[in-house]
């Protein structure tokens, strides 16, 4: 009779240990938003990762965050995190100085698929703090700006000072031939660009649909109404991927809190192809 | 098939324990059966039965003096295996920074479980796909799990919130175990009829004296299991049970149950299968040391699903319905089994008695769908 299944070999990673790490810089990106560049010379050949996947961050005696890694991929010897100040770990993270110890372990969870875009053009659409998962896709495809078509970001934020990466917005607009389209949901005096919702920008593209992939980001909501855009206009649904946000304690599939429906966030996400959750979207509270 | 009369049990015992094994089982405390270290054969509840019901649990003196005449308890293995508060690692401060202590395994207490019933060999099995055969495996679990002996003892009784049977999980114990024993008891006999499930169970048999069952013996616990079979408490239609689901995500049964239900977590608590987690993390006063707790969480608590945009779960209609579509539902997406035994446990814990066998009909019989044939 067969007993004790062979799962009971499997591998014996310990995931559950954070790693300290040293705070090299600190950029305010907003008022409640900051990106934290870490030092990772401690990981043998830095930390490797792909593009939209996270970290687990620790902060010594209060607890962890899921952060989404707003770093070049190509460059593992420092690690960006932007965090949004909003509960007790992000705060404490919020205080702390260059110099000082933060705890990380990851990478976790699956990335935005870059070869599937490869020869075609892109659309990125994010809103708010959706940018920074999507700022490693962005370092990756223009390292090999050749390899593919028209790149599109667009970008919806709240106010002019609440967008993130101002500063690279502008040069990969001018530097890197992509184009950029920005618009707030409030503007103030300075402000001379387009006012509305993300969806709002769809109408100063022309997309060839059929050969663009499009990469989602932003609050659930911002994302449905893009995937219904996109749709409407097109892109084929299999070449459409957008990241979720769930509460996560474990990163692993261990602790139940990120369940989307059938799906661990943490384990088959962050990043999915349209088609897999399309019909979960519509699911309240799922 | 062996015999092994009354007498000689302690003899398995006796084994286990010069096998280095801590054995747990079932004894009575603080009026329930409950799940301890058992230093000798008198600590099992002998002469001892419950009543089941929806919301209801008592123990009283059978009328025989058999030692396994009851069904499971408010304890279930998993507080052995998946404890219910883990240190996950210690730190401590070191001017700037600070230095991380993992919690090592090293030595793990290995665990000899006796009385475990076949719903709950099941249950084990589904917290091993958990812990042990993703990407991840959990360290803790793993190291448990591997040194843990099981002593399986097949239902011939079953009580009043079993549905083991429309589980497809018993009551007889099928695989998952070193040894499984079936008591018998009649007028002027009572043994217990063993079967070896592993080299570990024939090896303790061999301490034990044993004989070959004959034929009426062997015939007799077929017998038990069957009246057992037919007698479960309860049912639940499993026919194209998650599709059923599926389609009925907005049922207004889920309001229904919502009414009833007191988001306690008390289903949770019992159910032998549910693993969810959360972490906790302390300091002394001095701030000098830290530790990072994992401790066992509930999807009906309100924080459960919070994130910084608000919470996704508000309402206690949409947790049940998490709940219960998680169990028979996408559970077989996620882990190829139901995440229900059919133990009845959060049946018979549920301080408002809420059936999830009977909240599964409604949903069946209110479904306007065709996945209702």
């Amino acid at each position: 009779m067969m007993r004790k299944s062979q799962a009971l070999e499997a591998n014996a990673l310990d995931p559950m240990t954070t790693h300290p790490v040293m705070i090299r810089k600190i950029i305010w990106e907003n008022d409640d938003t900051f990106t934290l560049t870490l030092d990772m010379s401690g990981f043998a050949g830095g930390f490797r990762f792909l593009p939209g996947q996270f970290n687990m961050v620790y902060v010594y005696g209060v607890g962890e965050a899921a952060v989404s890694i707003s770093s070049d991929p190509a460059r593992p010897g420092t690690l960006d995190h932007t965090i949004h100040r909003v509960g007790l770990v992000t705060t404490s993270l919020a205080q702390k100085k260059r110099g000082d110890m933060i705890g990380i372990r990851g990478p976790f969870g699956s990335s935005w698929s870059i070869d599937v875009a490869r020869g075609k053009d892109i659309c990125i659409a994010s809103g708010g703090i959706g940018l920074a998962p999507l700022r490693p896709v962005i370092y990756s495809l223009l390292k090999k700006r050749e390899d593919f078509g028209r790149i599109i970001v667009l970008y919806g934020g709240r106010s002019p000072l609440d967008l993130l990466y101002r500063v690279e917005l502008e040069k990969w607009a001018s530097d890197a031939n992509v184009e950029v389209l920005v618009t707030v949901d409030r503007g103030d005096s300075s402000w001379k660009g387009h006012i509305g919702v993300v969806t709002s920008l769809f109408q100063y593209i022309k997309l060839d649909a059929r050969e663009t992939v499009a990469y989602v980001c932003g609050p659930e909501i911002m994302m449905k109404y893009t995937i219904d855009e996109l749709d409407r206009r097109g892109v084929p649904q299999s070449q459409t991927y957008l990241s979720m946000e769930r509460n996560m304690k474990c990163a692993v599939g261990f602790c139940g809190h990120c369940q989307f429906g059938p799906t661990f966030i943490c384990k088959e996400g962050p990043v999915y192809p349209l088609p897999r959750v399309r019909h979960l979207l519509d699911r309240k509270e799922l | 098939m062996f015999i092994v009369e009354l007498n000689d049990l302690q003899g398995l015992l006796t084994a286990l324990q010069a096998g280095g094994f801590t054995v747990i089982g079932p004894t009575v405390k603080d009026g329930a059966i409950t799940f301890d270290t058992l230093s000798s054969i008198e600590e099992l509840p002998r002469g001892w039965s419950d009543v089941q019901e929806a919301g209801s649990y008592g123990i009283r003196h059978s009328e025989d003096d058999t030692l396994f005449s009851y069904n499971v308890g408010p304890h279930s293995w998993k507080k052995f295996l998946f404890p219910a508060r883990l240190r996950l690692f210690s730190a401590r401060k070191a001017g700037k920074a600070f230095e991380v202590d993992p919690v090592s395994p090293s030595a793990p207490p290995k665990y000899a479980f006796l009385g475990v019933r076949s719903c709950e060999l099941a249950a084990i099995a589904i917290q091993d796909k958990i812990f042990m055969s993703g990407p991840y495996a959990d360290k803790h679990y793993t190291a448990l799990r591997k040194s843990a002996c099981i002593i399986a003892v097949n239902c011939v009784h079953v009580g009043g919130t079993c549905f083991c049977a429309s589980m497809g999980t018993g009551p007889r114990a099928k695989d998952g175990y070193d040894l499984v024993l079936t008591e018998i008891r009649t007028d002027d006999r009572h043994y217990f009829v063993a079967q070896m499930g592993s080299p570990l169970g024939k090896g303790l048999l061999q301490q034990v004296t044993h004989r070959e069952a004959d034929q009426k013996e062997r015939e007799q616990v077929e017998k038990a299991l069957k009246a057992a079979h037919d007698r479960m408490g309860r049912s639940l239609d499993t026919h194209n049970l998650p599709r059923l689901l599926e389609d009925n995500f907005e049922s207004p049964r889920w309001e229904d149950v919502a009414k009833r239900c007191l988001s306690c977590a008390n289903c949770t608590m019992v159910c032998p299968t549910c693993f969810c987690s959360t972490v906790e993390d302390v300091t002394d006063l001095s701030g000098e040391h830290a530790e990072r707790w994992r401790r066992w969480d509930s999807c009906f608590t309100t924080d459960f699903t919070k994130v910084a945009g608000g919470n996704i779960r508000m309402s206690t209609r949409t947790r049940y319905r998490q709940w219960l579509t998680h169990k028979l539902c996408n559970w077989v997406e996620q882990f190829g089994t139901y995440g229900c035994v059919g133990c009845g446990r959060c049946i018979t814990w549920c301080p408002v008695g809420i059936d999830i066998t009977a909240e599964a009909a409604a949903i069946r019989e209110t479904s306007m769908t065709t996945t209702n044939g």
